[in-house]
């Protein structure tokens, strides 16, 4: 038979971006340097809900070409936003596309959510879209990413050399790529 | 010396009036196409090559490649994703004409652009990348000092079989040193 359930989760499940309900609480996160760094290499800076509401509507509009797939992570008990998880920059004739999760608050870090999410959006990817393989990126500063994806499956495959400076040091991005027959044999 | 200037190539504006319609031939030779793109051959429009080369946005530097000898347009190349803050940029080049492959052009203008990327743009870093057994790609970049930075296995699809994307990369450190042993 079918997987019963895509969208819902142990801890967590998987619910559309909601910018009303959630740009308040999202701009809240952007006020937090380390999360924003440990994110992404773009450049940190703090958002309002309006600019988080346009940022969501940018996104959309990736979702309607199908070339990206966002969700909003929220606990089961509560219905609380802790995150979100997004597949994007998808390649349908090669069947490729990256991942990106994140938990805004410290305080729901290191619970098991993050490792909860990442196996809903493999399963997503690889059962529902049918993508061959995926890529992770992350700076090397970012340890816990790393261990975080590798755990999952995922291997080092390039190392971008000093592309990324902070604080005054240059540092590696690392790209991580994990192929649909690894997380099959894994699963 | 002009900066955009090299031994056998220089690098211009691309002319939409001109320039659409040899490109758009280029767009019809599908081995080209699969070695410069991505995305599935597709046979394009002169009117939409016209268009794209009008838009010219500023996020990207751009170039026709046009040899020294007789201006004749030949190639594409371009920083097509610079992050200003880390000062990388993602670079691309295709030589559409046939004729000149494998004739040391592309590593000219290749030259030409590393130049403008590293002493004018001052970034500290350029990327790039390509298919899986693309030998004279790979020469060219080695021999402009790009060094071998991994692979993303599997990454692209093409007749049947499953092929690796290769990364390169080159600092601004090491770019300068072989530009002064020149």
């Amino acid at each position: 038979m079918l997987t019963d359930q895509l969208f819902e989760g142990q801890h967590i499940r998987f619910a559309p971006p909601d910018a009303d309900r959630d740009a308040e609480r999202v701009s809240k996160w952007t006020h937090d340097p380390e999360y924003l760094r440990l994110l992404s290499a773009d450049i940190a800076k703090p958002l309002s809900p309006g600019q988080i509401k346009k940022q969501y509507e940018e996104l959309d509009k990736d979702a309607e070409k199908h070339n990206a797939f966002n969700f909003a992570v929220r606990l089961q008990e509560d219905d609380r936003l802790i995150g979100f998880a997004r597949l994007y920059r998808i390649e349908w004739t090669h069947g490729t596309g990256s991942v990106q999760i994140g938990l805004g608050d410290r305080n729901d870090r290191g619970k098991g959510y993050g490792t909860e999410v990442l196996h809903m959006l493999l399963r997503y990817a690889f059962d529902e879209l049918n993508l061959y393989r995926l890529a992770a990126m992350t700076v090397e500063y970012n340890t816990g990413a790393i261990r975080f994806f590798e755990r999952a499956g995922f291997n080092v495959e390039v190392r971008r050399r000093q592309a990324v400076q902070r604080d005054g040091k240059r540092w590696d991005v690392l790209m991580l790529g994990l192929l649909c027959d690894e997380w099959k044999r894994a699963e | 010396m002009d900066i955009l200037t090299g031994r056998l190539t220089r690098l211009t504006a691309a002319n939409p009036d001109t320039d659409a319609e040899i490109i758009a031939r280029w767009s019809r030779d599908s081995h080209f196409w699969r070695l410069a793109h991505t995305d599935p051959a597709y046979p394009t429009l002169e009117q939409t090559i016209k268009r794209k080369l009008e838009e010219r946005p500023i996020d990207r530097q751009g170039f026709a490649i046009r040899t020294l000898a007789d201006d004749r347009l030949i190639g594409l190349i371009g920083l097509y994703t610079i992050f200003w803050p880390q000062r990388e940029a993602f670079m691309g080049i295709q030589i559409g004409e046939r004729d000149y492959w494998g004739r040391g052009y592309g590593t000219d203008a290749l030259r030409v652009l590393l130049r403008n990327a590293f002493e004018e743009l001052n970034l500290q870093r350029v990327s790039l990348s390509f298919l899986e057994g693309n030998e004279r790609a790979k020469r060219s970049y080695e021999n402009c000092g790009f060094r071998y930075e991994g692979r993303q296995r599997h990454a692209w699809a093409y007749d049947g079989r499953r092929w690796d994307e290769l990364f390169m990369g080159l600092l601004r450190d090491e770019w300068l040193i072989i530009a002064n042993d020149k």
